[in-house]
């Protein structure tokens, strides 16, 4: 008896140390600097495994204004797009938000609807709410940005793609993600759910979310502007570089295409110094910045680029259009000169800081602090975070913030580890 | 039926073109349209903020515009109509494994090629290694449906004949959109109608005492851009952007750039 005792004893420590060990095992996300992390995000051997191939199907037709009057040259956007990996029983559903104007389909939002397959999930893949399709298919202002108005549209198309199921008896209980600004929105969405009531999530994940994605914004523009010598106007120079060393190379080098595992190995070759790679990152946020502006544009007639009683047609040239959108001020300047306007005309007194902190996950503090549901996951050195920020997360967070010791913006999303703890999350009660 | 079906793809196709022509080439320009009459100004008006005296990295020779932008979205439709429901259907149809062997029967055929054209830029080593991999996939490889080559350190080094043009020198020309085929420019155009020209010799010459010839050698041409298209990822207008015409026209540049330096 006693021996049995003792076995159970040593079998219990050992159990018990494999686990501590197994919380401070290192971290082996094998890129150090958060900027190549952005850029390059996670190896291929270093990747989760994921099944190659997934059921998934894609909805292409879903008209959630019906009466709404797309404008012309906007016609391959009437239709809200998304996509869903089905179980072929009963299973729990997750919704994901992508970030910052990337679509459902997103090679991160393609890897997490695999993980979340695999584990059992069916998984619905929405756009973000800053992608041009969700702007002008199922944005109710036609302009992005304010997180509630965004939320709200969010939590309108997923209810409706709810009531548009015709297999309900399949759909399990709810759980929610987003990464980047489809994190922040995710908590978001999730509070108004605590009032409408309709998917009652179980659990939410928030991962790489912005703290405020006006801040979030900013920053990543002034990656831009601040990296690139003797101003924007100087932009063809960087780029003509870039594509010189990109050439240079894969000329000289082993690879015969231009695959990941090429970048990844020639990244010091390419961009030869930190400033180019944020200048990169910036260069890429503002792709998706010039889409945002010019589509909510022409959606709210603003009259900032476009003329607000001009029509334009399906193959009217838009270069001119994407050359203004893409120079100026980014972010900020899509803010003061069509989102902010439109709100201070319903209430005169609101300044633009105001307006920018409604936008803040620290607006739904006391909500955040006492869900237990909601998780975090982030990097110490995610570049879109302002110096505080990860603090504020571990002190509203608890328990419930896993931080990184690194991966920059989103770039270890696909390490083994960090899959496993994401699908962990969902999967463990 | 199967004749039938080519000929009503061909016929949807010149429909399509000339109703491309013939509605007209030009594309508006913004600051034109901007000029018009009773236009109000924007707050930022292209007129004022795209300035003549910087490049732009958008910037390409594209002086068909408003053909290639009709084109474009001609290739949308008939993808959408025709294309991609064929496409479809072949995938329906096929397991994933047998997708996977008939493409690699037509990559091991492409071996000619990328044998021709980098023999033409007398790339040696490239020329060598393609040789190899065409005897072994053709033999071991069971006509290409394996790739034992690429395992053995043999790549594919891919050529064709408008890399063959660049490497000696002749510029691309204006950018083209081809019906159906997507991006291109004069140069890779005129690269296409000289490997097609070679393809259809080299069939002809191994069909030789094949029954009817026409028939097999329709089923193959279609096969074969019914296994291109599958091969391929990219759908018009996915990305959302409305700036995809002009997204696609540079990587496309860039990367002919680039494949022909290599």
């Amino acid at each position: 008896m006693k021996k049995k005792l003792q076995h159970v004893l040593l079998v219990c420590s050992l159990l018990f140390a494999t686990v501590c060990i197994g919380q401070a095992a290192s971290y082996d996300y094998p890129i150090s600097d958060p900027i190549e992390a952005t850029i390059i995000s996670t190896p291929k051997e270093a990747m989760a495994i994921l099944p190659k191939k997934i059921r998934v199907k894609e909805y292409l037709t879903f008209d959630v204004f019906p009466d709404r009057d797309v404008p012309e040259v906007f016609w391959y956007n009437e239709k809200l797009r998304y996509a869903v990996a089905y179980q072929k029983d009963k299973a729990p559903v997750i919704f994901m938000i992508a970030g910052t104007g990337a679509g459902y389909d997103s090679t991160k939002m393609k890897m997490m609807q695999k993980a979340f397959f695999q584990a059992g999930f069916h998984v619905v893949a929405l756009s973000s709410p800053t992608h041009p399709n969700f702007i002008v298919a199922a944005s109710s202002s036609g302009m992005p940005g304010d997180i509630r108005s965004d939320s709200e549209d969010l939590y309108n198309v997923m209810e409706e793609m709810l009531e548009r199921s015709k297999k309900k008896e399949l759909i399990g209980d709810f759980y929610l993600t987003g990464y980047s600004l489809g994190g922040t929105q995710a908590a978001f969405v999730a509070k108004l759910d605590e009032e409408r009531k309709v998917f009652n999530f179980k659990k939410v994940l928030m991962i790489n979310p912005a703290l405020n994605i006006y801040d979030s914004a900013v920053k990543l523009d002034k990656m831009l502007v601040d990296n690139i010598p003797g101003g924007m106007d100087h932009f063809n120079d960087f780029y003509t570089k870039l594509m010189a060393n990109i050439t240079k190379s894969y000329v000289h080098g082993d690879f015969v295409d231009l695959s990941h595992g090429f970048f990844y190995s020639a990244y010091d070759a390419i961009l030869t110094s930190p400033e180019e790679g944020k200048a990169l990152i910036g260069f890429s946020f503002r792709i998706s910045l010039s889409n945002l502006l010019f589509t909510s544009d022409v959606m709210t007639h603003s009259g900032f680029i476009v003329p607000k009683n001009l029509e334009l047609t399906s193959t009217d040239s838009l270069t001119d259009y994407g050359k203004v959108a893409s120079r100026g001020c980014g972010f900020s300047e899509y803010v003061e000169n069509i989102l902010y306007p439109a709100f201070k005309a319903k209430e005169p007194g609101l300044s633009l800081r105001q307006f920018v902190d409604r936008s803040s996950l620290r607006v739904i503090e006391d909500y955040l602090k006492k869900s237990n549901k909601i998780g975090l996951v982030t990097n110490v050195d995610d570049i879109i975070l302002a110096d505080g920020d990860v603090d504020y997360f571990k002190q509203v967070f608890g328990s419930r913030a896993k931080i990184y010791p690194r991966g920059g913006h989103c770039g270890n999303m696909a390490y083994k580890d960090n899959v496993a703890y994401m699908t962990d999350f969902f999967k463990i009660k | 039926m199967k004749i039938q079906k080519i000929n009503s793809m061909k016929n949807v196709l010149v429909l399509g073109l000339l109703l491309t022509l013939l509605s007209g080439c030009g594309a508006k320009q913004p600051a034109e349209l901007e000029a018009g009459m009773g236009i109000i100004p924007p707050t930022k008006p292209v007129s004022e903020y795209v300035k003549s005296d910087i490049v732009y990295p958008v910037d390409a020779y594209d002086p068909w515009e408003g053909f290639n932008r009709n084109m474009y979205v001609f290739n949308y439709y008939f993808d959408k109509y025709l294309f991609l429901p064929v496409v479809g259907g072949y995938e329906w149809i096929m397991p994933d494994y047998f997708e996977d062997r008939i493409s690699g029967i037509f990559k091991n055929f492409g071996e000619i090629r990328n044998f021709m054209n980098n023999l033409l830029q007398l790339k040696g080593k490239a020329t060598a290694v393609t040789t190899g991999r065409f005897l072994v996939n053709s033999t071991i490889g069971l006509l290409g449906m394996y790739d034992p080559a690429s395992h053995w350190g043999m790549p594919r080094y891919k050529e064709d004949f408008g890399q063959t043009l660049g490497h000696y020198g002749v510029g691309a020309g204006p950018y083209l959109v081809l019906p159906v085929m997507g991006p291109s420019t004069l140069r890779d155009t005129t690269g296409l109608a000289v490997d097609a020209f070679v393809r259809s010799e080299v069939l002809d010459w191994a069909l030789d005492d094949v029954d009817n010839k026409s028939n097999v050698r329709t089923a193959i041409d279609v096969m074969e851009a019914i296994d291109a298209r599958h091969r391929v990822g990219f759908r018009y207008y996915q990305s959302g952007s409305p700036f995809e015409y002009d997204l696609v026209r540079k990587l496309f540049l860039e990367k002919r750039k680039m494949d022909i330096a290599k």
